[in-house]
Formats: structure tokens, sequence, C-alpha cells
């Protein structure tokens, strides 16, 4: 059997498909379930518009089977934030310090970002770059990404230090 | 791709059985290096066995004061392990620079060591360490398990279950990134244990190999200018390729050998352990 049957949560929502076992994570998320705002940019794995949250790891999704997510938990940028609901953190400081010119890598840098407060990468232009070198910008825009990750990583911690205090 | 199909088994004697019965199935660990094959149709099998998830393989432990890796452990989980951290320091930072921490968080040890990728970063940890691997059916020194360019001593129905490294502090690795693929140019491994020096070398050209010569020397005398004064690098251990010719690779095996030299002794602050 070439096609597979699957379940998977996407964004919080349980989600079940009959997939072709060749099918990328990538396309199942823009082709089947219509969350287009993952990209597929090299499709080799390099440029990191494709990363999305895959139990909370940061992953590219052009470089895993849907097959292989199967019983995991898959977040993409359109999981950050629900209808009017502000931003996410990381989205309002890629505004403050426009850390994106076409947009097109935007997406994966946004979830990456978001993957290093996780990590424990420091909200420090040195450290963020190292943990930055699996997603491209071909706009050349990286000092207003960089900055806007360090911020984006202090307002996620900041917000959970309230959380733990409140 | 091609179209395949994609099983996962319940255990390691599952998988071996569906091995034996399909000769183009292969088996998937984390697929960093497969599923790129497969899209350039380098690789083309009939079926995928995931091996995600079998406890057989995912163990990370000390066991007898040495340091145990499942072949299914990512490369960030090595990484980040503070048992690696203090039982083979060089493993924890060797993996740390693999590809990028996407691809860290899915290629796994064993699959890359099973690929043996002639640029890649664990061969020259395996071997530098003179670890064992350990698989289904028996052990295997790492001296007879790289055979070649992408070629093990693995049977076609074998299946790595992990690796167990001996505890060493004394050991540094080192590579010149090829910027694109960030896999090694050159990349270089050295350990010092009271049984000697072993000197490996990944990026060459022709698989994994270990620098006799170097290590003979360094273990007579264990000081960077050892490479240059006793011994020049020999080209012919290498093949040039695009990216850079036999020459360039030697001098960079020998630049990089003698830096993490330097590494180990800056960082010598215990005795060399056995």
């Amino acid at each position: 059997m070439a096609v597979i049957h699957i379940t998977l949560q996407v964004n919080g929502q349980p989600r079940q498909a009959s997939v072709e076992a060749s099918t990328l994570l990538v396309n199942f998320l823009r082709e089947d379930l219509g969350l287009t705002g993952t990209h597929t940019g090299c499709d080799t794995s390099q440029c990191g518009a494709c990363t999305v949250l895959v139990d909370g790891a940061a992953t590219k999704s052009c470089n895993v089977l849907t097959a292989q997510v199967s019983g995991s938990a898959v977040t993409t940028i359109e999981g950050l934030t629900t209808g009017d609901d502000p931003l996410h953190p990381m989205q309002q400081a890629f505004g403050h310090h426009h850390g994106l010119q076409c947009g097109y890598c935007t997406p994966g840098m946004v979830m990456r970002g978001i993957a290093m407060a996780a990590e424990g990468v420091p909200a420090e232009p040195e450290a963020v770059r190292c943990a930055l070198v699996g997603n491209l910008c071909r706009c050349t825009g990286y000092y207003g990404i960089v900055d806007a990750v360090c911020e984006g990583l202090q307002r996620m911690r900041a917000d959970a230090n309230d959380r733990k205090a409140a | 791709m091609n179209r395949f199909e994609y099983r996962r088994p319940v255990n390691l004697a599952e998988a071996i059985s569906w091995l034996r019965e399909d000769p183009d199935a292969k088996l998937l660990a984390g697929g960093q290096s497969l599923l790129a094959a497969m899209k350039l149709r380098f690789a083309t099998p009939s079926l995928l066995i995931d091996l995600q998830g079998l406890p057989e393989l995912t163990a990370l432990e000390e066991r007898a004061g040495s340091l145990w890796i499942g072949a299914m452990c990512s490369h960030a989980r090595v990484a980040a392990s503070p048992l690696v951290q203090r039982l083979v320091p060089m493993l924890a930072r060797l993996a740390n620079g693999i590809g990028d921490q996407q691809v860290r968080n899915r290629g796994t040890m064993g699959g890359s060591i099973s690929n043996a990728d002639p640029a890649a970063c664990w061969p020259a940890g395996l071997m530098a360490l003179n670890a064992t691997v350990h698989t289904d059916r028996r052990d295997i020194p790492v001296d007879d398990f790289f055979v070649g360019l992408f070629t093990t001593a693995l049977e076609p129905d074998e299946v790595v279950c992990g690796m167990l490294f001996p505890a060493v502090q004394h050991a540094y690795y080192l590579k010149f990134e090829q910027p694109a693929s960030r896999f090694a140019l050159t990349g270089v491994a050295v350990a010092r244990t009271a049984s000697g020096v072993r000197v490996a070398i990944t990026g060459l050209g022709s698989g994994i190999c270990r620098w006799e010569a170097a290590e003979k020397a360094l273990s007579q005398r264990f000081e960077p200018q050892v490479i240059e004064e006793d011994l020049k690098p020999d080209e012919g251990l290498a093949s040039g390729d695009i990216h850079a010719s036999a020459g360039y690779r030697m001098h960079l095996a020998a630049v990089l050998t003698r830096r993490a030299v330097q590494q180990i002794l800056d960082h010598s602050l215990t005795a060399i352990t056995p």
C-alpha cells in the first residue's frame, strides 16, 4: 500500500488523512490542508522557508514525510494566533524591526525563532546568528531578522515569567 | 520521488523480517540524507521501514563507564545531553556542528554512520574514539565498520542498534565546513588516551580514514608542531573535486590536526584516562 492513513494534530486540531507515502509534510500542509503560510523554498533542506514545529522542535517540512509525523503535533505559522487575537510576540518583533523584505523566508524565520526559546538560545545577536544558520534570506535582510529574533525571544521569556508569577 | 510503501515495525525483529522479504526495502532513520537522495532518484526503495520509536534503538546511557548512544538518537539529543558532555565531550560538540538545528532535530547517528557519507562528521568521531558498532547480531570495531564510499560492513539485512564509546576526555573534533552543505570539506578528530593517539580524517574523498603517520608522531610527542616538523601531510591520502584540490584538503587536515592537538592540550586539566 503506497497510500497510508495518518492521524496527527495540526495547530491544535486533530486531523486524519490518507496520503501517498511519498507526500512531504510541506506538501500535505499546503495542498491538502490549504495552510500556505509554510513555504517551499529550495526543496533541498537548505533554506529553511518550510520550517515548522514538530512536537515543538524546528523541522524542515520539505525533508520529512507526512507519514513520519503521524502521531505528532505540528505547528505552522497559521497556528501562532487565531482570529482577531494579537500577533505572536515573535511576529510583532519582526514588524518592529522590519525583519523582512519580500517576506518569502519569514514564516520559516519566525518558526525557527520561536523554537529557539525552548532551546535556551540567548537573546543575543551572535547566538541568534549561529542558531539561524539553517534559514536563508535572499533579500539579505539579516540585520533586521536578527534584531527581531532577539526581541521576540526576550518578549517570549518575559511573557513566560509573567505567567509563572501570576 | 518514486512510489513506495511506508511501514513502522513494532520491533527490531519485524524490521529485519521485512528487509529479508524485500531486497529493495530501505531503513528510514531521520531521513535527512535518504529523502534528499530519493528526491534525486539516487535511491528508489520499494519500501521504507521507519525505525522511529523502536525502544531497542533509542537509549542514551552510561554502560559500565562507557557511553551508549542508540542508533535512533538524534544529533540534537546527543548535543544537548549532559551525560555525553560529561563522558565524551567531543561528541556533544561534534553533534552540535552537524548541519543546522532543524537537521539535527531529525537526523540520527545510526542513520549517518550507516549512510557513510565520505564527508560526514560522525565517522570521524567514531574512528578517533575507537568506538564499537553494535548491530542486531554482532559487535563491529569501527576500524572494520567503514569500508569505503557510502559503504559499510553491514549485511543487507543487518541493523545498527547503537554505538559504544569509551569515556575519553582528551579528544577534539574540528571541521572546515563546505559552506553550502555544512558537511566537512575536511574534518579531523584527534583522541589521546593511555593506549596512544588516534587521528581520523573525514572529507578527503574516499571515505573516513585514519592518518597513521600523524598518530605515530603524536604518540611520541603530543605537540602541534610535530605535524610540520616531523611530518609533512601526504597528498596521496586525498582526492580533489570541484570544491577543493587534494593538496588543499591535506593542507586543511594538517592545520586542523594541529589546532585539535592544541585544543586538547589547552583543556587537559585531568589526567589521561585509559
